[in-house]
């Protein structure tokens, strides 16, 4: 849908981008049958293009099975990409594999939604965020051990919870954690699959405050894959949203705010329940469910479910991706933009 | 002069551990208005869940119990009556809707089957009766071609239509009270905003009331009339959806509002946080369980005081029908005016 001119101009700045993904396609095959052939393709990421500049935030939002989270495993190379490039400070590492990999790996890491599964409970704190820098080459115990006392210092841990295990912990404090071992080995880029939303509220904002913090002073750039919006909204410098393996628009996080034009997006920030009992509330409702992505519609994949209304004609043409304003971009289809003749 | 249909007085719950016995519901109380919808908020642990499935009697046996307190309903207080009536009273006069629709409905059963128990357990009726009820009742719910999904299995449906028929087994019997526990944290915000506006609408129609268990500030607002805000167990704040969000008066409740994320906020400042974290069930204080966190200045000595081990702050009314934890170092008009 993309094509590789288009990409150049995708990113917000001049300089080089830290992460570019480019035409990226992860297919899961479904199979069943006598012989588990392969019956389908489940396409969760298709055909994605992004990028995000050294020290940016760049939220990623979309329902349950949008396939954000897989694209989010597929940045870090915990999944083999089917088609497309991700490029890393210009190096191509969508298709390194093994050893030649292991340079990125400390580069790129990730914080998990769960805190409570992503720790191995059986090991103390201390030996879990020594782990990374044994792997990477710390030989010296001590230095290790001061490393790690300065590192939970930084994201606000006792010095001696060295000693103690992830089961003593809350929530909180655990996703603590799992934010010290992601930033112990001074990556440059952070994936964070749902950092908070296993979170109370009251320990939400902590997090989000010490993750802004830890931006600032590593100069961090984030992958922020989320749900809420409100989170996302105010952590991101850009926003792109995701529906049905595709991104349907992409923009500065201010102009996706207060300029959605996607039918998709308006109906996302539309349904976010504002507290605030004397708000005018005006939900926009979508019909139905999002579809399988198993053999998804043909054409534009939200079509369907639009509240914009469309011919039966164009519900089978497919939209096209085009920059509306500086940086912003938006899947244009009859179904998906309100006015859509003043695009074309 | 509104009429209450659910009355919870001083609700006392406990489970035994192995670490000994913690008190879940520390002394709770609160009114549902016929026809209202009352918000239960607070986070992990504060005892929300636990005082729902008091009122029900579904608390894990043999470990939960209810203490002590009444719970008056229809003239009876289900905190004492028989199993058996409270068999009838559940599914019948209160129904539930339980977060994780998967796993409140049985798999190997068709839907038509599931929800028909229900009529067939409440009501004089045959089963060719019970089968056109539910079909009937699926379409109230908004569920396309009910006569086709009558015969569905719970797989065959997607979270959002699960959820949907979780609310008509719920309705089945037109109960007067239903209590919705997180009904709508699994579900995506597009389905959320769906499932929030049907529940609004059979309310606006059958006229039930709702007691509404949610961690999420934003859809108490939009959904609540009455809202009682929990910590630790016991009830911090409670008062009209209004007094609570306009003016809130426990530090708990002003700390969770500001640090909420809001859309209009500025991008990337810093988010205000309430210091500290939810202290264990097994750790409780008598006093006021949020000092330790409070930003009140005398909150540190207090802590230390002799007071929080022993004295049990009560409730104060400041304003008619808002009431608040009555101690100086988590009300928030007593907290100092800033140099």
């Amino acid at each position: 849908m993309i094509s590789d001119t288009e990409q150049a101009s995708f990113s917000n700045g001049t300089s080089q981008p830290l992460l570019e993904i480019d035409g990226l396609k992860k297919y899961f095959p479904v199979k069943g049958g006598v012989f588990m052939k392969t019956r389908a393709q489940l396409k969760a990421v298709d055909d994605v293009s992004l990028s995000i500049q050294p020290g940016e935030t760049l939220g990623l939002v979309g329902e349950s099975g949008c396939g954000k989270s897989t694209l989010g495993k597929c940045v870090c190379r915990l999944y083999e990409p089917t088609a497309g490039h991700i490029r890393f400070r210009g190096d191509t590492i969508s298709d390194l594999k093994g050893k030649a990999l292991k340079p990125y790996r400390k580069d790129i890491q990730m914080i998990f939604q769960d805190p409570a599964e992503s720790l191995n409970s059986r090991h103390s704190i201390g030996n879990i965020l020594e782990e990374p820098l044994l792997i990477h080459g710390v030989r010296e115990g001590r230095e290790r051990r001061r490393k790690v006392a300065s590192i939970l210092d930084t994201v606000g841990l006792p010095a001696d919870a060295v000693n103690r295990f992830p089961f003593e912990f809350s929530g909180g404090q655990r996703q603590r954690i799992g934010i010290a071992r992601a930033i112990s080995l001074n990556p440059q880029l952070v994936v964070c699959d749902e950092p908070v939303s296993a979170l109370d509220v009251s320990v939400q904002s902590q997090i989000l405050n010490l993750m802004m913090d830890l931006q600032k002073e590593f100069n961090l750039s984030y992958l922020f894959i989320a749900h809420d919006l409100a989170v996302v909204k105010h952590i991101s410098d850009r926003i792109a949203i995701m529906y049905l393996g595709k991104i349907v628009e992409v923009g500065p996080a201010e102009d996706v705010f207060r300029n959605p034009l996607h039918a998709y997006t308006k109906a996302l920030i539309s349904a976010i329940p504002v507290p605030e009992p004397d708000a005018q509330r005006k939900h926009i409702l979508l019909q139905g469910d999002v579809p399988s992505p198993i053999d998804p519609p043909p054409g534009c994949a939200f079509a369907r479910r639009s509240w914009i209304p469309c011919s039966d004609e164009d519900l089978e043409k497919p939209g096209e991706f085009k920059e509306v304003s500086p940086g912003h971009w938006v899947e244009v289809h009859p179904a998906t933009v309100e006015n859509y003749q003043d695009y074309i | 002069m509104p009429e209450s249909l659910l009355e919870v007085e001083n609700l006392v719950t406990a489970f035994d551990t192995d670490a000994g016995q913690v008190t879940a519901v520390d002394g709770v109380s609160f009114t549902v208005e016929k026809g209202k919808t009352l918000g239960l908020v607070g986070e992990s642990g504060c005892g929300k869940s636990v005082t729902a499935l008091s009122i029900i009697r579904l608390l894990p046996q043999p470990m939960g119990k209810i203490l002590g307190g009444r719970v008056l309903f229809g003239g009876r207080d289900l905190a004492s009556v028989s199993e058996g009536e409270m068999h009838k009273v559940r599914g019948g006069q209160i129904g539930m809707i339980f977060q994780e629709p998967l796993t409140a409905l049985n798999p190997v059963h068709r839907i038509g089957r599931q929800l028909s128990e229900v009529f067939l357990l409440h009501q004089d009726i045959s089963k060719k009766e019970a089968w056109d009820r539910s079909i009937e009742i699926l379409q109230k719910v908004g569920i396309p071609s009910p006569e086709i999904r009558v015969s569905e299995y719970p797989h065959q449906l997607s979270g959002g239509m699960r959820q949907r028929v979780v609310i008509a087994m719920a309705l089945a019997c037109k109960p007067s009270l239903v209590i919705a526990d997180e009904p709508t944290t699994a579900l995506d915000v597009t389905i959320q905003a769906q499932i929030l506006e049907l529940m609004k609408e059979l309310q606006a129609e059958m006229g039930m009331s709702i007691i509404m268990i949610t961690h999420d500030l934003g859809v108490i607002a939009e959904t609540c009339d009455d809202v009682v805000v929990m910590y630790a167990g016991r009830v911090a704040e409670k008062g009209s959806v209004q007094d609570i969000f306009h003016r809130p008066s426990h530090l708990y409740t002003k700390g969770l509002l500001e640090s909420i994320p809001r859309l209009e906020n500025e991008r990337k400042t810093r988010l205000q946080t309430i210091d500290g974290y939810v202290p264990g069930l097994l750790e409780l204080p008598v006093g006021a369980r949020f000092a330790p966190r409070s930003p009140h200045p005398n909150a540190a000595a207090y802590v230390e005081s002799e007071a929080y081990r022993s004295e049990r702050p009560g409730l104060i009314e400041i304003e008619p029908g808002h009431w608040v934890e009555d101690h100086p170092v988590v009300r928030v008009d007593q907290l100092p005016a800033k140099s």
